[in-house]
């Protein structure tokens, strides 16, 4: 009994490690499915989105205030992004946009080193998310709870946004034909800010969660979590949502039973990126992946 | 009856090289006019560019009097223009609905009419509503292009090819619609490769050669020209 209860302890927290995964996952195969473009500085908007939550509660704003701040902050960082760094080379070969997005991710940890003196920085406590639970006999904080939850509700927010709502069919146009779509009048590059609003949105989201988890926020802190979503995304078969969202639960879960054997714990990264390298083998387009040939 | 369409000295370059080379076309409303000429010619060129995907080099495009030179593709749509592009273009992943519904998608009015509408004049389509566009056959493509663009209420419809790489049963059925939905007071600027139906069908005729306009005249009278026979009826007369 203790056994069980200990395992359904790690399958917790890694469906919770899974749940942040598949925040920032999202925004990578979103962004990937419309411009066919590799983000690289998702990871460090979900790192940004840390900071700009230390700032505006250690400015005394109050917490019911800040966490909307923060995701607004976040959602015009992302769309700010997209206006100045990748829209002016739409028509650019795609390596030159990618160089673009290497080069933003830089920027974004070297101004956050700078800001902060690159140290790391305690994150707020969030009342509530941080207490202690116990549910099935297991202990543990709401946070890993409402981790879970609140993902799936928001993934499912968004998969009836792009099935049912109008602006969700312009999407699904869009990813596959720029030029038809603006024939049918839809404003690509509205359509675009859509993309990179949802896809910061939820890295916002998955940053409150995340920090609350880990509880420090560093300028670099972005670029593993992001590498593993990134995985994640690929691994579904990049593009896809389910695909990626997936892919996040099955890096999370395993990492985290991983990371629980003290003799393997060290290799819980290496085995994240050997298990890409086998489905990609196996199954080069991933698990819900459409043809890659002309992509990339 | 006035030009609902003026394209004035139209100039359109790809890099270094001129694809349009000053050419002028008046569109009469409510008539079907056509553009017809050999591969590389520039018609899909003039097309698009009046749909605002090409920016031109030079020219003075109106439409019902209002200027639409180099305006947004959204915009050419929201004042009645729109085109069937080459090729069809349906959008694959979405269904047959979708695709007619995203066809509306600058109006805020309601749709249901013209989705009826479209059922009526293509019956197979709507035996195949929930379908993904991408299964249909090349006819029924053709078919779902024409009445995705419809579903924008158009005045001026512009269709670029609609019979290429169809069996001769369902050209002649393409062009039966063309006839009767410009019976029903659309106006039609239409390109064709298969120039003996196309000159057939319409009321006046444009020829385009390598960017240029060679002639133009009534649909009969090109039949019936020698040089035109010879250039682009060949044997099927
Ligand atoms: N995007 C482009 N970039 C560069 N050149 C182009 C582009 N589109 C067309 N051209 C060139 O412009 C010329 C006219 O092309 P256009 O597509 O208008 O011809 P067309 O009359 O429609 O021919 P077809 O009957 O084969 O469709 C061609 O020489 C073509 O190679
Ligand atoms: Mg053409």
């Amino acid at each position: 009994m203790q056994n069980l209860s200990y395992y359904l302890q790690l399958l917790l927290s890694g469906v919770t490690v899974g749940s942040l995964y598949a925040l920032i996952a999202i925004g990578y195969t979103m962004v990937y499915g419309i411009l066919r473009l590799i983000n690289f500085a998702h990871g460090d908007i979900f790192m940004m989105a840390g900071f700009f939550m230390i700032y505006i509660v250690s400015s005394g704003i109050p917490m019911y205030i800040s966490i909307p701040l923060v995701l607004i902050l976040t959602v015009v960082l992302g769309v700010v992004i997209e206006r100045v760094a990748y829209k002016p080379l739409r028509n650019a070969p795609r390596m030159s946009i990618m160089i673009s997005a290497i080069g933003v991710s830089y920027l974004l940890q070297n101004f956050a080193t700078y800001f902060t003196g690159g140290l790391a920085k305690p994150y707020p406590t969030i009342p509530f998310i941080s207490n202690g639970i116990t549910v099935f006999g297991v202990s543990t904080k709401v946070i890993t709870i409402i981790t879970p939850i609140l993902t799936i509700l928001l993934v499912i927010a968004l998969v009836i946004l792009i099935k049912r709502t109008k602006i969700g069919m312009g999407m699904r146009a869009v990813s596959k034909d720029f030029e038809t779509s603006q024939l049918m009048g839809i404003k690509i590059n509205s359509v675009i800010s859509m993309t990179f609003i949802i896809g910061s949105f939820l890295a916002a989201v998955g940053s409150i969660l995340y920090f609350s988890y880990y509880e420090q926020v560093t300028p670099t802190i972005g670029a593993m979590p992001g590498l593993k979503a990134f995985v994640a995304a690929v691994f579904g078969g990049i593009g896809s949502i389910p695909g990626a969202v997936i892919g996040a639960y099955i890096i999370g879960v395993c990492e985290t039973f991983i990371k629980s054997n003290s003799d393997y714990s060290i290799f819980s990264n290496a085995f994240t990126f050997a298990l890409l390298i086998i489905i990609l083998v196996l199954k080069p387009n991933g698990l819900f992946g459409e043809k890659l040939s002309e992509k990339v | 009856m006035s030009d609902i369409l003026k394209i004035e000295n139209l100039v359109v370059n790809y890099g270094g090289i001129e694809a349009v080379k000053n050419i002028s076309i008046h569109v009469e409303e409510g008539k079907i006019v056509t553009l017809i000429g050999a591969n590389g010619a520039g018609k899909s060129t003039t097309l698009r560019t009046v749909a605002g995907i090409v920016k031109p080099k030079r020219a003075k495009i109106t439409f019902q009097g209002k200027d639409i030179t180099g305006k947004q593709p959204d915009y050419i749509v929201s004042q009645g223009i729109t085109l069937v592009p080459e090729g069809r273009r349906v959008f694959p992943n979405l269904t047959v609905l979708e695709n007619l519904k995203i066809g509306a998608y600058l109006r805020k009015d309601n749709i249901q009419r013209d989705i009826d509408h479209v059922y009526e004049l293509f019956p197979r389509l709507k035996e195949r509503s929930w379908q993904l566009a991408g299964t249909l056959s090349g006819g029924e493509q053709q078919m779902l292009a024409v009445g995705r663009a419809l579903m924008s209420r158009p005045k001026l419809i512009m269709m670029d090819e609609p019979s290429l790489g169809l069996a001769p049963i369902v050209v002649q059925g393409i062009f039966d619609i063309i006839r009767t939905i410009n019976k029903e007071g659309i106006t039609v600027l239409l390109i064709e490769q298969n120039a003996n139906m196309a000159l057939k069908a319409a009321d006046w005729a444009y020829v385009l050669e390598t960017g240029t306009i060679t002639k133009q005249g009534t649909g009969q009278d090109l039949l019936a020209d020698e040089s035109i026979k010879e250039a682009y009826l060949g044997k099927t007369k």
